[in-house]
């Protein structure tokens, strides 16, 4: 099949970006999307032109490195998919496609579809841990844990960490990733005695790298490719709530 | 050079204990007055890291991605072995010693092995109180399951995310020592070669990957933790970016490099359906627990899996094997599925691949039971290939996954150049030939957690380490190469491109050096790799500067490299007449085509030696010896 493919081209996070318009040839139903953009970069280098700038790593939906808007729809709109995993079989000849990078503040965009997203880093710095030192660790039986609390808490921890959730957002809000990480360790016997500091500064800090706040549009959940739920959301508010309530004399 | 593998004397069980005792410590106030570089944040890397951060070491952690949790470990699926024989099945901690030590068909350490039995019940542990959210009973204790290889449950896991929960687990403990101070870490900042002052590893220069600068950093002590070398073969399960740059800089620093031919090849893989293919994915082993793998008994029977009667199919795995029947090792199911394609009955596009079937496992447990053991995997599976796996089998076949091989380190984890380390997959210990499932998170979990956190300090409180920084001349130097090989690299301007020459190299080693070698097929490859890296320096293309993101500058750096490495993968595979684990020769297998070891001439570890650019190599060789694992040829029938 044959394609028009309109990119978002910028040099570096200084320069003034443009979207600029290619046509990808002889693309197969089996390629995944990026290797439709790997035909698309060898062309491009062989006419020298720079390629197309984009994170992607494992290409098997785990690292969180992929991702960007296809035709405004974070990870290109297929349930549960992250971009590396989509299957060109979903598109079909003379399709036109509109790629952008993330757009939120806290992630400029370092080049073409590549953004900075290491205001998530920050985040987990502020609690997204319980602390365990090294070596000083009970016997790993000797902490029961519901099979529920587990599944709660794998399932919240699934997260990739990709900010597709932030992209979707009318606000650029963090909430989805932030509350996956609150719910995950929240979940848990061995995160309660950090339970209340960790949703305090991890709230906090969210709010610190200029995200913005949910205003339950659910538009994160739907791109989600782990499909993190909202009502993690839900959860973290309860816990911000019943921290501020719990909050120690100083 | 002589080889000293530095293994502590006395009862193999107490060697551990005994050789912590000896190690020498440093006085907390003054730790903060040391400095180490940790170079990847993968499993091993991101342990130690978060380790040594703790102990109040200044630590300074390097990583080519945006954040140090994407590292390939977070892609391990199966699981983590640990002896804790919670199933009350036979377990202990000298079984997974044996088992490790025959799986990897007697070619690694006894005592690196033994310590890593021993360390393993201590990682469930610190795992747990992370936070890791492993599988569990109703109960609340911990579920396992038995994993490719082996006759005991000892295998937990997090669904078919483990490495991902492993890898998240020692992210949050890193990321918290960066909050407090003690770890500074350095994303988007690749290492491109090691300096060294005066014989010892004192540092390294890297390429910042946003702005183009190469820097240097001055550091007490340098660890790798790189991870492998399977993208020598362009096709594997291996992250698009998983290169052998680090240590093959620190090879021809110095650094000898432990068995490069050992490699390993996953059974269960989805075939490869195209020539533009980016990568290959992998389906986890623990699906051979349920599935049967089954070819037609006719040759080229083009049926469709459902109207093949149950006469006409060969479960060549169960009728070959019948004992461990689907869960033979990698290699062995690796091996033969090779065989029967070879023999023209293997199936889907191109005859390239065999059949993993459900059909008893959901007749048997019911289908909720398979899709919650497995449904993530189904999923993965679905989507790449648009099959249903509940309805139709599905299709398999093996990819190069792990590399055993890896930079030669003594029991101390330390290489032949002193206060150089390497940890996890990018050191050559532990696995001998052939890894057994569910061992990577293992290993480097013990590396980065328990072994490092000992050896590091050891050396650093055994040696006068004079202060050195980046203004020294040693730094200049190796800068300087580095700004002429990328000067070099983005003015050749020629009219192929990265990929295309790396995917050569691919073919010709997946070829030669794959799933079966011999002196034939490797002398074809010796020949085509100086031709292929002269054509990559001649006429490669790479668009743009060195001062500015640039993927494709990135990425020629490390075709660079495995056109080098590629080189010695083959020789190394050459004068091991042998077959061991995954590395088969031809010219060494029983009549019924099983391999056959030589032990009377191959037991060792052999450790090369980088002699200078159109030198080659020479070859140190370890001897092997087993005290404690009866030397045997392994037999799974």
């Amino acid at each position: 099949m044959n394609l028009t493919v309109k990119i978002w081209r910028q040099q570096s996070a200084a320069a003034q970006g443009q979207f600029v318009s290619y046509q990808v040839k002889d693309i197969t139903p089996d390629m995944s999307f990026l290797e439709m953009l790997d035909v698309l970069n060898e062309d491009l280098t062989g006419k020298g032109e720079p390629p197309v700038a984009f994170e992607n790593d494992c290409r098997e939906g785990i690292c969180g490195s992929c991702g960007f808007l296809i035709n405004g729809v974070a990870h290109g709109g297929r349930r549960g998919t992250t971009v590396c995993q989509l299957s060109m079989r979903f598109f079909k000849d003379g399709d036109s496609l509109v790629l952008e990078p993330w757009r939120a503040r806290a992630f400029p965009v370092l080049r073409d579809l590549l953004v900075d997203r290491s205001a998530f880093d920050r985040i987990i710095q502020a609690g997204g841990f319980i602390s365990a030192p090294t070596g000083g660790a009970p016997d790993s039986n000797a902490i029961l844990v519901p099979k529920d609390s587990a599944e709660t808490a794998f399932d919240a921890a699934a997260c990739i960490g990709c900010g597709a959730c932030v992209a979707a957002c009318p606000n650029a809000a963090a909430m989805l990733f932030t509350s996956a990480k609150i719910t995950h360790l929240n979940s848990l016997p061995q995160g309660q005695p950090q339970r209340h500091q960790r949703s305090l500064d991890m709230v906090a800090a969210m709010d610190a790298e200029l995200f913005g706040s949910c205003t339950n549009h659910g538009e994160c959940e739907a791109v989600c490719p782990k499909k993190i739920p909202l009502e993690f959301i839900g959860r973290m508010n309860r816990d911000l709530l019943s921290a501020t309530l719990h909050r120690h004399r100083s | 050079m002589t080889l000293e593998s530095k293994i502590p004397s006395g009862p193999i069980e107490q060697k551990w204990e005994k050789s912590r005792f000896d190690m020498k410590l440093v006085n907390p106030a003054n730790r903060r007055k040391y400095s180490i570089i940790i170079v990847g944040s993968g499993l091993a890397g991101a342990a130690a890291a978060a380790s040594l951060g703790q102990q109040g070491y200044q630590v300074h952690c390097f990583s080519f991605h945006d954040s140090p949790r994407r590292a390939h470990s977070i892609a391990a699926q199966g699981g983590i072995n640990a002896a804790k024989n919670y199933r009350n099945d036979g377990d202990s901690i000298f079984r997974l010693f044996y088992d490790t030590v025959k799986g990897g068909d007697f070619r690694s350490r006894e005592a690196n092995v033994y310590r890593l039995a021993q360390i393993s019940v201590n990682i469930i542990d610190q795992c747990v109180a992370q936070g890791v959210p492993f599988a569990r009973e109703y109960g609340g204790l911990l579920d396992t399951r038995s994993f490719g290889g082996v006759q005991v449950s000892r295998t937990f896991y997090a669904r078919g995310q483990t490495g991902q929960q492993l890898l998240l687990g020692a992210y949050q403990a890193l990321e918290e020592q960066i909050a407090a101070g003690s770890v500074q870490m350095h994303t988007r900042s690749e290492m491109l070669d090691l300096v060294l002052v005066n014989g010892k590893a004192r540092g390294i220069v890297t390429r910042d990957l946003v702005t183009g600068a190469i820097e240097g950093h001055a550091a007490d002590v340098v660890v790798l933790a790189t991870g492998g070398y399977s993208n020598v073969f362009f096709l594997s399960t291996n992250a698009m970016a998983s290169n052998c740059s680090a240590i093959w800089r620190a090879h021809r620093r110095g650094a000898l490099f432990g068995n490069p031919c050992f490699t390993q090849i996953h059974p269960t893989c989805i075939p490869q359906t195209g020539d533009y293919q980016s990568k290959l994915t992998l389906m986890s082993e623990s699906l051979r627990n349920d599935g049967r793998v089954w070819v037609p008994k006719q040759k080229g029977d083009h049926r469709k899996p459902g109207e093949i009667p149950e006469s006409e199919r060969d479960y060549y795995l169960e009728r070959r094997y019948p004992s461990f029947g689907n869960l033979v090792p990698r290699d062995v199911a690796s091996r033969a599925a090779k065989e029967v394609c070879d023999e023209g009955r293997g199936v889907g596009p191109g005859g390239q691949g065999v059949y993993l079937d459900f059909a008893d496992a959901i007749r048997r447990m019911g289908v909720e039971l398979v899709k919650e053991k497995y449904g993530n995997l189904f999923e993965i599976y679905e989507e790449i290939t648009g099959e249903d796996a509940y309805k139709v089998p599905m299709r398999i076949y093996p990819a190069p996954h792990y590399t055993m091989g890896g930079l030669w380190v003594d029991y101390q984890l330390m290489t032949t150049i002193p206060g150089l380390f390497a940890a996890g997959e990018a050191n050559f210990s532990d696995h001998g030939a052939n890894r057994l499932g569910a061992s990577a998170l293992m290993q480097g979990l013990a590396d980065g957690y328990f072994i490092l956190p000992y050896t590091v300090p050891n050396y650093i409180a055994s040696n006068t380490l004079e202060k050195v920084d980046t203004s020294r001349p040693e730094f200049a130097a190796v800068r300087d190469e580095i700004d002429k090989r990328v000067a070099k690299l983005v003015s050749i301007r020629g009219k192929r491109t990265v990929d295309s020459i790396h995917r050569e190299l691919g073919k010709t080693m997946w070829q030669n050096c794959g799933m079966s070698r011999s002196a034939e097929s490797l002398q074809c490859a010796l020949a085509k790799i100086p031709n292929l890296r002269q054509e990559f320096w001649n006429n490669v293309n790479i668009v743009g500067t060195g001062e500015e993101l640039n993927q494709s500058l990135e990425k020629a750096g490390r075709v660079a490299d495995f056109l080098e490495f590629a080189e010695l993968m083959c020789i190394d595979a050459l004068e091991r007449r042998e077959s061991c684990g995954g590395h088969f020769r031809v010219e060494s297998q029983t009549p019924e085509g099983e391999a056959r070891r030589d032990d009377a001439d191959f037991s060792y570890v052999a450790a090369w030696e980088w002699k200078g650019e159109g030198q080659p190599w020479e070859v140190h060789k370890e001897p092997l010896t087993f005290e404690y694992v009866h030397l045997a040829q392994r037999s799974y029938k």
